[in-house]
C-alpha cells in the first residue's frame, strides 16, 4: 500500500474539516459562544449553491457557472443571515450563562433543521457539473479528481486569508483587541456589538463555504448538520477553542488519523477523530495551540 | 308472523353490525425527519395512499381506518415511549411501524407485554424472530439474509470466475451484518473467492474519497455495498468521479431506494437490490391492473414513482386487511379480538403488488427477491433495471428455527444451479 497516498487522502480529507471547523472556532474565539447551529449553516450554505449552481447552469447554459455559484453561496448565507441571526437572536444571549447559550444555539440549530426540511424536503441534493467539468488525474496508478486538489488549496487560501485578515488589517487588529479585553477596547471607542456582528457573520459564512465547496462530492440531506457539527467539534477541541491554526493542525490530524485507519485498521474509521481527541486532551487539556488565561486567534 | 322473523333478524343483523368498532385505529411509524427519511417519507406516502383509496371505499370489511402517525426519529428509546403513548393515549389497536432495527429490536417487546398487535414492515436485522418468540409481533418483509444471499447468487450467476471481493459497509447494525451475510454466502457458494478489503464508514460519513482510493488501488472483482440514502449517494458521486465503477462491479444491495435521485448521475451495469421484488417495472408484475394502478396513483399524487418502502409499506396494510378478513370468517361475522387477529395473521399468505408474501409460523415473512442491472435508456430520466432475475422465496430466506449465518454457511455451490439465468 503506497504510505503517500495515504498522506494525500489525509490531507484531502482535513481540509475538507478545516473549512468547516474553522468557522465555529472564529466565532467561539471572538463572541465566546459555542455555536451549535454552525452544522446549520453549513447545510444551508450546500443547499444554496446546489440550488444556485443548477440554476446558473439552467438559465445561463454554462456549467462553468456553478463555480461562482459555489463561492456565492456563503456570501448569500454569511451575509443575510448571520447578521440577522446575531442581532435578534445572539445579542439577547451574549449576558446569559454558557448553559443558556448551548440551550439557544441548539434550539436555533432545531429550528433551522425543520425549516429546511420545509423548504428543500427529504431529497438528496447535489451539484455534479464542478466534478464532471474539472476532471481527474491519475496518481501512482489511482485516479484523483482534481476538484480534490482545489479544495486543498482553498483551504489554504482560507487559512492563510484569515491570517492575514487578523494580524495585518485594521479590523483584524480591532477583533483581536475586542478577544484580548473586552471591556478595554469599549473604553477605547471600538464597538463591540459591531464587532461580534462580523465576526459572527463571518464564522456563519465559513460554515456556509464548508457546506457549498462540500456540495459537488457530498450529498446535502437531512441530519447533515447534526453530523458535521460533532466532526467540528472534535477539530476544534483537538486545535484549541478559538484558534485558527490550532484548527488547521487539528483537521489534519484528524484527517491523516483517519486515512492511516483506512489504509492499515478500517475497523478503527469511526474511533479515529474521537480517538486523537482523546490522546490530545490528555496531554494538553486545552488543545494543542490553546491557552489557559490569554486567548489569541 | 313473517314480519315478526323479518323484524328479528333486522335486529340482530343490527346487533352484528354494531359490535363491529366505529373505526380501526391504526398507529403508524416511520421516519418523517432525519435522513432515514428517505426510507419513511415514501412509505408514509403509500400509506396514504391505500388507506384514503380504502377508507372511499368503506375501509376494511366495513371499518374504516383512522391512521395515526408517529415519527420514528429519535432513537429507540422514544420510540418505546411513543409506542406506549400510542397504545395508552391514542388507544391504537395495531401499530404498523419501523424502519431502524434498533427501534425494532427496542419496540417488539413492549409491544409483547402491551399485547398490542404490531406489523415490522421495513427493518433487516435477522435477530427478532431468530432470538425470541412472539405472539403479537409480525415483520410482513424478509430480513438482510435476503438482501446478501440474493446479490451474492446474483453476483456468481453473472460472474462465475469471481475472485476477490471486497465491501463497503456503514459501522452499525445493518452494515455489518449485511457484510457478514453477504462475504458469508460468497464464501460458502464459491470458496476460492478472497476478501482484499472490508472498510467501515461511519454512518452518515458523506465523504468516502480514501476509502475509493483503497478500492481503486486494490481492483476487487465486485465492491459490495449496503449503503443508503445520502450516503449512498455521496459514495456513488465520489466513486464515479474517479472511475470506480469502470475497475469493479458495484453491487449496491439497497439502491434501488435511490435510483431516481440518481438520475443520470448512476452508471450502467451497477448491480442492483430491492430488498425483495419490489420494482415498479417488475417483470412478472408490470402490466397487472392493481399494480399499475399503485403505481400510476403512486405517481400522480407524489411525482414520483413507488421505492422499495412504499411496497414494504404496501405489504403491511395488504397484511393487516387479510388477517381482519380472515378473522372475520373464522369468528363468523363477529369483530375479532386482539388475539383473533393475531392468530389469523400466522401462516397467511397474501397477494402484493409485485407477487405474493407468506407470513410463517415464525411470524416472519418470506417474499422473492429481485436484482437487475442499471441500464440508462431514453424513456426514464433515471437508471432501470435490465437482466433481472427473480429468485424463489425459500432459496434466499433461512427456514424457520435456523439463524441466518450458521444457514448461510450451510449453503453449497450446488445451489446455484437452482437459480435460474437472468433475462
Amino acid at each position: 500500500m503506497n504510505p503517500l497516498l495515504a498522506l494525500f487522502d489525509g490531507l484531502v480529507y482535513g481540509s475538507l474539516l478545516f473549512l468547516v471547523a474553522v468557522g465555529l472556532t472564529l466565532v467561539f474565539g471572538v463572541l465566546r459562544i459555542l455555536n451549535v447551529a454552525h452544522g446549520s449553516f453549513y447545510a444551508l450554505g450546500a443547499y444554496t449553491a446546489v440550488i444556485l449552481g443548477l440554476w446558473a447552469e439552467r438559465a445561463l447554459g454554462s456549467g462553468w457557472l456553478s463555480f461562482p455559484a459555489l463561492l456565492l453561496a456563503p456570501v448569500l448565507v454569511g451575509g443575510i443571515l448571520g447578521p440577522l441571526i446575531e442581532r435578534l437572536v445572539l445579542r439577547w444571549a451574549y449576558v446569559r450563562p454558557e448553559v443558556l447559550q448551548l440551550l439557544i444555539t441548539f434550539s436555533l440549530f432545531l429550528v433551522l433543521e425543520d425549516l429546511q426540511k420545509l423548504v428543500f424536503g427529504v431529497q438528496p441534493y447535489f451539484l455534479d457539473r464542478p466534478l464532471q467539468l474539472l476532471g481527474a488525474v491519475e496518481i501512482g496508478g489511482v485516479p484523483y479528481t482534481r476538484y480534490q486538489f482545489l479544495l486543498v488549496l482553498v483551504a489554504l487560501l482560507v487559512l492563510f486569508g484569515l491570517r492575514f485578515l487578523l494580524r495585518a488589517t485594521p479590523m483584524g487588529k480591532i477583533l483581536v483587541a475586542v478577544v484580548a479585553d473586552r471591556e478595554m477596547a469599549q473604553a477605547l471607542g471600538v464597538n463591540v456589538g459591531r464587532v461580534y456582528a462580523v465576526a459572527f457573520s463571518l464564522g456563519v459564512g465559513l460554515a456556509a463555504l464548508g457546506g457549498a465547496l462540500a456540495s459537488p462530492t457530498v450529498t446535502i440531506a437531512p441530519g447533515l448538520g447534526a453530523e458535521v457539527i460533532v466532526l467540528s467539534f472534535a477539530v476544534v477541541a483537538v486545535g484549541g477553542l478559538g484558534q485558527v491554526e490550532g484548527a488547521a493542525l487539528g483537521a489534519l490530524l484528524i484527517g491523516l488519523g483517519r486515512s492511516l485507519a483506512v489504509y492499515w485498521l478500517p475497523e478503527l474509521d469511526v474511533l479515529v477523530p474521537y480517538l486523537v481527541m482523546v490522546l490530545v486532551l490528555l496531554f494538553r487539556p486545552v488543545g494543542l495551540f490553546g491557552t489557559v488565561e490569554v486567548r489569541r486567534l | 308472523m313473517r314480519t315478526i322473523w323479518g323484524i328479528a333478524l333486522v335486529a340482530l343483523v343490527s346487533v352484528a353490525l354494531a359490535q363491529r368498532p366505529a373505526e380501526i385505529r391504526l398507529g403508524i411509524v416511520t421516519f418523517l425527519s432525519g435522513p432515514a427519511s428517505v426510507f419513511g417519507i415514501p412509505a408514509k406516502n403509500a400509506a396514504d395512499l391505500l388507506i384514503d383509496q380504502w377508507n372511499r371505499a368503506g375501509g376494511v370489511s366495513g371499518v374504516r381506518i383512522r391512521p395515526i402517525v408517529v415519527d420514528e426519529a429519535g432513537g429507540a428509546e422514544r420510540q418505546v415511549a411513543e409506542f406506549r403513548r400510542l397504545v395508552l393515549d391514542e388507544k391504537v389497536d395495531l401499530v404498523i411501524g419501523y424502519i431502524s432495527s434498533a427501534d425494532c429490536l427496542a419496540v417488539a417487546p413492549v409491544a409483547e407485554e402491551l399485547r398490542v398487535p404490531t406489523i415490522l414492515f421495513d427493518c433487516g436485522t435477522p435477530q427478532i424472530f431468530e432470538e425470541r418468540r412472539y405472539t403479537y409481533v409480525f415483520r410482513t418483509a424478509a430480513h438482510a439474509a435476503l438482501d446478501s444471499v440474493a446479490a451474492a447468487l446474483y453476483v456468481l450467476k453473472i460472474n462465475p470466475d469471481l475472485k476477490t471481493i471486497a465491501g463497503i459497509n456503514q459501522d452499525y447494525a445493518w452494515g455489518r451484518d449485511s457484510w457478514e451475510l453477504f462475504k458469508a454466502a460468497i464464501i460458502a457458494l464459491k470458496p476460492d473467492v478472497r476478501v482484499v478489503a472490508e472498510l467501515w464508514p461511519r454512518l452518515y460519513a458523506g465523504e468516502y474519497s480514501t476509502e475509493i482510493s483503497r478500492l481503486l488501488a486494490l481492483r476487487p472483482d465486485v465492491v459490495h455495498s449496503s449503503l443508503w440514502g445520502g450516503d449512498l449517494v455521496s459514495f456513488v458521486r465520489q466513486g464515479l468521479g474517479r472511475g470506480l465503477f469502470g475497475r469493479s462491479r458495484v453491487v449496491l444491495t439497497a439502491g434501488e431506494h435511490m435510483l431516481q435521485e440518481l438520475g443520470r448521475t448512476l452508471p450502467s451495469g451497477v448491480i442492483i437490490g430491492a430488498r425483495g421484488d419490489h420494482w415498479f417495472l417488475h417483470p412478472r408484475t408490470k402490466d397487472d391492473p392493481a399494480h399499475k394502478a399503485f403505481v400510476e396513483e403512486y405517481r400522480r399524487r407524489f411525482g414520483r414513482y413507488p421505492v422499495y418502502p412504499s411496497y414494504h409499506m404496501s405489504q403491511a396494510l395488504l397484511a393487516m386487511r387479510s388477517a381482519y378478513e380472515r378473522a372475520l370468517r373464522d369468528t363468523g361475522g363477529r369483530w375479532p379480538t386482539r388475539e383473533e387477529f393475531a392468530r389469523a395473521m400466522v401462516g397467511l399468505e397474501i397477494k402484493t403488488f409485485t407477487g405474493t408474501v407468506r407470513i410463517r409460523e415464525d411470524h416472519q415473512a418470506v417474499e422473492d427477491a429481485l436484482y437487475g442491472t442499471t441500464a440508462q435508456t431514453p424513456q426514464y430520466p433515471f437508471a432501470i433495471l435490465e437482466r433481472m432475475l427473480l429468485l424463489p422465496k425459500d432459496l434466499v430466506m433461512p427456514p424457520v428455527g435456523v439463524k441466518s449465518l450458521d444457514w448461510v454457511r450451510t449453503l453449497r455451490p450446488e445451489v446455484l444451479r437452482q437459480v435460474p439465468d437472468p433475462r
